[in-house]
């Protein structure tokens, strides 16, 4: 009994310890939002700022054209995110239940894109997009990630534990490869899509480098590009930056918190059987 | 309807599954397709679903040639295994899809499930999610979902081997009333011999994709056409011996025993009958030969057994255990000396090489 509660204590110590550190950098990052601009880097470092400076974050909003960054972000993240969901369940279907010539082969060398360093692939997409005249259109900034192996990967693995009687008994009771595909397979697949659509989400609406790269004008930058409008050859205004980034994760962290438990169900689910 | 099977084949890969399976299916008949696992009988079901197309042969349903005519328009209700129940759907919308796929109006739809619902006694259970039925009330929606358009053909893969026993008795019978109420032509795949010989009209028994008998349970009981049908079937299964067949024909004597038995059935005509030949006695065959001059089989009594009205005796022969079941009037202990003798035209007898059963009985 007293080792249960020993242990126990020890386990809820280390997880207490691990959340501090996950939550740190947070922490600090509202601290700074709220600091003046003369207690940023002073030593020792202080956590609680002498006044709470709630204007630095009318400040950041109005420094640059943030409305138009959110606008970018929004229909990045929508477009994409709508696209890969798409992608991914047609590709997953294929993978897991249309038998074709070569389709294992297919998969494997799909599968091992993965291996592929996304930093490797910066210039040759770069070059492929500016021969295409999209550098700077939101074609540039959507079409490349319309498609994610991870996604295909964890879908497929999700469609092949449901049953293939399911689709025998669809098809006997006249129903097509399509239709099977959405009312049947999509509805079952639900936590796994949704996790994919999450990550996806996430993922986009935190993109750096890669709007970095392709967007030149103001007006099509996103908003985690737009942060870099507080770094100027005078320095970095470290307070209005933290300010802005509060602000930008904001909507993540509330996406988040409401679908978590699609996620770790999705996620947990992915693989094995149902 | 009738279902025809011409030649019908199929192969995987390298692999026979099926193989030349030439058989008529009347209108109206329960069939149940019998054999050990890995025989066919699921793929030749899948055939006749449409679900695998036969690399040779023909199927007709009436004289409907289908071998190319896609699943959903072979008027066919099938019942899988696992139910394959749409998990995310209620009991009702179950029902209602394969109307909803042929665009029937929603509300006759609807009323069309009731119904069915009501003829397989889940009619209260409407609302509910597959996933909080028991396993015979979501066989039991299988079912109404496979009859609701009403096919001609109802195929069920194995619909009782997830349930458990006492459950297996009452759905069988639930089938069987079902199929009577809606006669309709029913093929039902089984690996429980039991089953099959308890519900069908007819028996189609498989082994390695081949072909064996087909014909009502008792008369394939009764008049096996080969070794393999006559073990497949009875349980405890048959006796078999070793035996050689005498040059009069008639009398087979079982190897390493002086036993010699009198055949009271005729050999088949035409046949070339081997000599080495193997005797089939079902368990329930045997009585005990008390009239010393009368042939029988002579073995030790090692264990005695009541089941039910009867005695059960495992009798040692030629270090084989035989099982014969006899009526307990006469009392047996263990370690007696017993004689078996056969009742009148139950023997059976099998050529060694091809399994044949040589035997001319009165029904052929």
């Amino acid at each position: 009994m007293q080792r249960e509660a020993l242990s126990k204590g020890f386990v809820y110590t280390l997880l207490i310890i691990g959340g501090l550190l996950m939550i740190l950098p947070f922490v600090w990052m509202i601290s700074t939002s709220l600091k003046a601009p003369n207690e940023v880097m002073i030593m020792p470092p202080k956590w609680i700022p002498d006044i709470f400076h709630w204007d630095n974050y009318v400040t950041a909003w109005t420094m640059a054209p943030f409305a138009r960054y959110t606008l970018n972000s929004l229909v990045v993240v929508i477009a994409s995110t709508i696209g890969e969901l798409i992608t991914t369940i047609l590709a997953a279907y294929a993978f897991s239940r249309i038998n074709f010539y070569g389709r294992d082969i297919a998969f494997a060398v799909l599968l091992g894109t993965m291996m592929v360093p996304g930093e490797v692939l910066l210039i040759p997409n770069f070059v492929t997009l500016a021969n295409l005249g999209w550098i700077d259109q939101y074609e540039a900034l959507i079409i490349p990630w319309l498609a994610s192996i991870f996604s295909i990967f964890l879908l497929r693995q999700f469609f092949l534990s449901i049953p293939k009687e399911l689709s025998f008994a669809a098809k006997i009771d006249g129903c097509s490869d399509f239709r099977f595909l959405w009312s049947i397979m999509v509805p079952l697949a639900k936590p796994a899509l949704i996790t994919i659509a999450l990550l996806k989400a996430i993922g986009s609406w935190n993109a750096f480098l890669w709007p970095l790269i392709v967007t030149s004008s103001e007006n099509m930058r996103t908003l985690p590009v737009g942060l870099t409008s507080f770094s100027t050859d005078a320095g970095t205004m470290y307070e209005l930056l933290m300010a802005a980034s509060t602000m930008i994760i904001l909507p993540m962290i509330i996406l988040y918190i409401i679908l978590q438990k699609y996620i770790i169900e999705g996620v947990a689910r992915a693989g094995i059987k149902g | 309807m009738e279902v025809q099977m011409k030649d019908v084949t199929m192969q995987f890969n390298n692999i026979t599954a099926v193989d030349r399976m030439n058989v008529t299916i009347e209108d109206g008949e329960l069939v149940s397709m019998l054999g050990p696992s890995g025989c066919g009988k699921s793929t030749t079901l899948f055939m006749l679903a449409g679900l695998y197309k036969p690399t040779a042969g023909e199927i007709f349903f009436g004289d409907r040639l289908v071998n190319k005519i896609e699943p959903e328009h072979r008027e066919i209700g099938m019942v899988f295994q696992n139910y394959a129940l749409y998990p995310h759907l209620s009991v009702l919308k179950n029902i209602m899809f394969p109307l909803k796929m042929r665009k029937v109006s929603k509300g006759e739809a609807e009323e069309l499930a009731r119904e069915m619902a009501k003829l397989v006694q889940i009619d209260h259970l409407l609302d509910r999610k597959p996933g909080q039925l028991s396993g015979g009330q979501q066989q039991r929606v299988a079912i109404a979902r496979a009859l609701v358009k009403k096919p001609k053909i109802l195929l069920l893969d194995e619909p009782l081997s997830n349930l458990d026993a006492r459950l297996r008795l009452e759905m069988r019978e639930e089938i069987r009333r079902i199929q009577q109420e809606v006669k309709i032509t029913t093929i039902f795949v089984t690996h429980d011999q039991e089953e099959a010989m308890s519900i069908s009209d007819k028996i189609l028994l498989m082994k390695d994709g081949k072909f064996q008998q087909f014909c009502p349970p008792q008369e394939m009981y009764d008049h096996p056409e080969n070794e393999f049908v006559a073990s497949f079937l009875g349980s405890p299964p048959i006796n078999l011996f070793p035996a050689s067949l005498m040059d009069n024909l008639k009398d087979v004597s079982i190897s390493g025993t002086n036993d010699v038995i009198t055949l009271s059935s005729p050999l088949k005509e035409g046949m070339d009958p081997a000599r080495q030949v193997t005797l089939g006695i079902r368990p329930e065959d045997f009585y005990i030969e008390t009239d010393e001059k009368k042939q029988g089989i002579l073995g030790k009594t090692i264990m005695v057994e009541r089941i039910g009205r009867d005695n059960l005796l495992n009798v040692e022969v030629q270090n084989k255990t035989v099982r014969a079941i006899v009526s307990p009037d006469l009392r047996i202990e263990r370690g007696d000396v017993v004689k078996l003798g056969i009742l009148p035209e139950r023997a059976h007898l099998f050529a060694v090489h091809t399994g044949e059963n040589l035997l001319d009985s009165k029904l052929r």
